[in-house]
This record gives structure tokens, sequence and C-alpha cells, in this order.
């Protein structure tokens, strides 16, 4: 009786390519690329009921005041706008006026933008405005260093001569964005 | 004079023998960049577009707190909730939350804690601000407002 002639000992391979596609489609689909980006802000520490508020008294044209209702509705200082993009430069003439226009600041180190929202402000809205608010001070930092504003952004430690370059203009032009709490005129949660 | 001989013809079919090579090094790439979903989502979540963002350069020192309005309504209302973890939470307990995050985190890197709001571009500032508060109670002041790339805009 003759043996029966044996296959080749060999998995097919035709299938592999099927199943690596359906893994690779998993994957695809629950896929996030991580994408941790935002805005960055720093909360004023919790005040210390021990001591007084400090008395700060501010002249009046050291301080950019930019309000939202809880229509949505923007007021930069005294004046309505409608449009957030006019902000950025408007911020950047009032932090770079070095005492020449009488109703701008007198030196970037004493300028303070005030940003106050109230309860019933969208978040779209708050966000959009401080978007434009911080990219002025980009925009300036990236001038006085020579970079483009993602450098800036981007910046740790990677170049320590840019980092000191850009901690000596931080200390100069200090980034004050001061977000009041929100009013609670306008009802809202 | 036929003693030119055609050519044999050259076989039409694109060898697919590396096909699988290909489709395994795309798997790859995916299983590496792949971050799966760690929380369930309770709340809306439609992230307000910015330009100038940041990027945050460790991840473990951020902690993430969702607010929106909740996708359940017959359950949990209509009004914009917090969400940490798994659970919808009141103002509050924020302050419990942001302990319990710096607790997994080394003594020297507490105070470096980040919180990561990711908030529905529909939700009031009143709910943000009441968060904010207790941040501060919590002594957690670096706070990053989620935004995903504005596509038209200059960066």
């Amino acid at each position: 009786m003759p043996r029966k002639k044996r296959g080749a000992g060999e998995i097919s391979t035709g299938s592999m390519a099927d199943i690596a596609f359906l893994l690779l489609i998993f994957f695809l689909v629950t896929t996030t690329i991580a994408s941790d980006k935002g805005l960055a802000i720093q909360l004023p520490p919790k005040p210390d009921p021990n001591q007084p508020p400090p008395d700060v008294r501010f002249n009046e044209r050291n301080l950019f005041k930019v309000l939202i209702n809880s229509q949505d509705n923007m007021l930069v200082e005294g004046e309505p706008m409608d449009d957030a993009s006019q902000l950025r430069e408007r911020v950047k003439e009032f932090v770079l006026n070095n005492g020449r226009n009488p109703e701008l600041s007198d030196s970037p180190g004493e300028a303070v933008v005030s940003f106050k929202t109230d309860r019933g402000t969208s978040y779209e809205r708050y966000v959009e405005v401080l978007d434009e608010l911080q990219g002025a001070y980009y925009e300036i930092y990236a001038e006085r260093l020579g970079v483009d504003t993602k450098t800036i952004r981007e910046i740790n430690n990677a170049e320590p001569s840019l980092q000191d370059r850009y901690d000596e203009v931080k200390k100069e032009i200090p980034m004050a964005i001061s977000i009041a709490e929100p009013s609670k005129t306008g009802g809202g949660s | 004079m036929a003693k030119f001989k055609k050519k044999a013809q050259a076989s039409q079919d694109i060898p697919t023998s590396a096909l699988p090579d290909i489709i395994f090094m795309l798997l790859f790439f995916f299983m590496v960049t792949t971050v799966l979903r760690e929380t369930d989502l309770l709340v809306l979540q439609r992230i307000p577009k910015a330009e100038q963002l940041k990027k945050m350069e460790k991840k473990s020192l951020v902690s993430y707190i969702y607010i929106g309005k909740p996708k359940d309504t017959g359950r949990y209302g209509s009004e914009p909730r917090i969400q940490v973890n798994d659970v919808l939470i009141s103002p509050e307990t924020i302050v419990q939350f942001v302990n319990q995050e710096k607790d997994k985190l080394s003594e020297g890197e507490r105070d470096q804690i980040t919180m990561a709001l990711k908030v529905d571009s529909e939700a009031k500032m009143g709910i943000v601000s009441d968060v904010q508060q207790q941040l501060r109670e919590a002594n957690a002041l670096k706070v990053l407002y989620s935004s995903v790339p504005d596509a038209g805009a200059v960066p």
C-alpha cells in the first residue's frame, strides 16, 4: 500500500495580510494621537485670610480693560468691539507704548491687561479672547528675540541661550493678563 | 529570418509577498502611537479652537477635568456638569480629587501638577470659574485650557 504523499508542512500566509489589516483598522479606530495642547495660564494663589488684600493703586493708563458680558459682547477700554481679531494689535500698541501716548501704558513693565467675564459668558468666547491676548504677548516676545511665535510657545530649555534671552525679555515685559473673577450680573449658573 | 525570439512576457502581477510586512509596519506605528481611552466621557465635548497653543511637556503631571452638558440628559439633567475619572462630581469635591492626583506624584513634582480643563464650547464661564476657585483652594495653580488648533489660521 503506497503511502499518501504528505503536503509540504507550510502554513499558508495568504491570509496574513488580512489579519494584519484587521488589527490595523482596530488601532486606527481606537487611536487618539496625543493632543495635549491648550492655552496655559497660572492661577493666582489662594488669598491669605490673615493678611488684608494689598492696596494696589494702578494708574488708569496702565490698565487695559477687556470686559465680556453674558451676551458675549465685548467692551475694550470702554468701547464696544465685535471682532476679537483687532484686539491683538490694540494690546501690542498698549504694551509697547513706553509713555508716548498719554492714554496708553507708561512702560511695558507696568502695563496690565485686565480681562473680566460674566458667569454667563460662553467658554468659547472666553477662549477666543484669551487666545488673542496671549497671542499679542507672544508676538511681542517673538519680535524681540527675532524668532517666530511658534518657537516661543514651544521653548523648553532645549536651547539655553534662547531660554536665557527669553527670561530676560519676560522680566522686562511680563505677560500680565489678569483674569478677574466673573461677575454675576448676567444670571447664568 | 525569424531569429528574434519574442521575449518572454514579463509577469504582470504586482508581487504581493511584501504586503503583510508593509501592513505590519503600519500596524506597529499605530500600536505605538495609540492611547487607549481610559475614561468614558459622560459629558459632551466640543473643544474650542485657539491658536496660541502650548504643548504639555510631561504627561504624567497632567490631570483632566471635563466640563460640559451631560450626554444622558434624562439622568443628569441638561446643565453643564463636571466629570473627573468616570464620575460626575460637584465643584466642592475637586479639592479632594486634586489631592488624590497629587498623591500619585512624587514629592518634588506635586506643585507642578497641571490641570487640563477640557471644556465644551457651550459651557458658561460660571462653572469654569467655580472649578478654578476650587483649584486655587487645592493649590493646583497651573491650568491648561485644552483646545484644538485652528485649521484656517496662520500659526
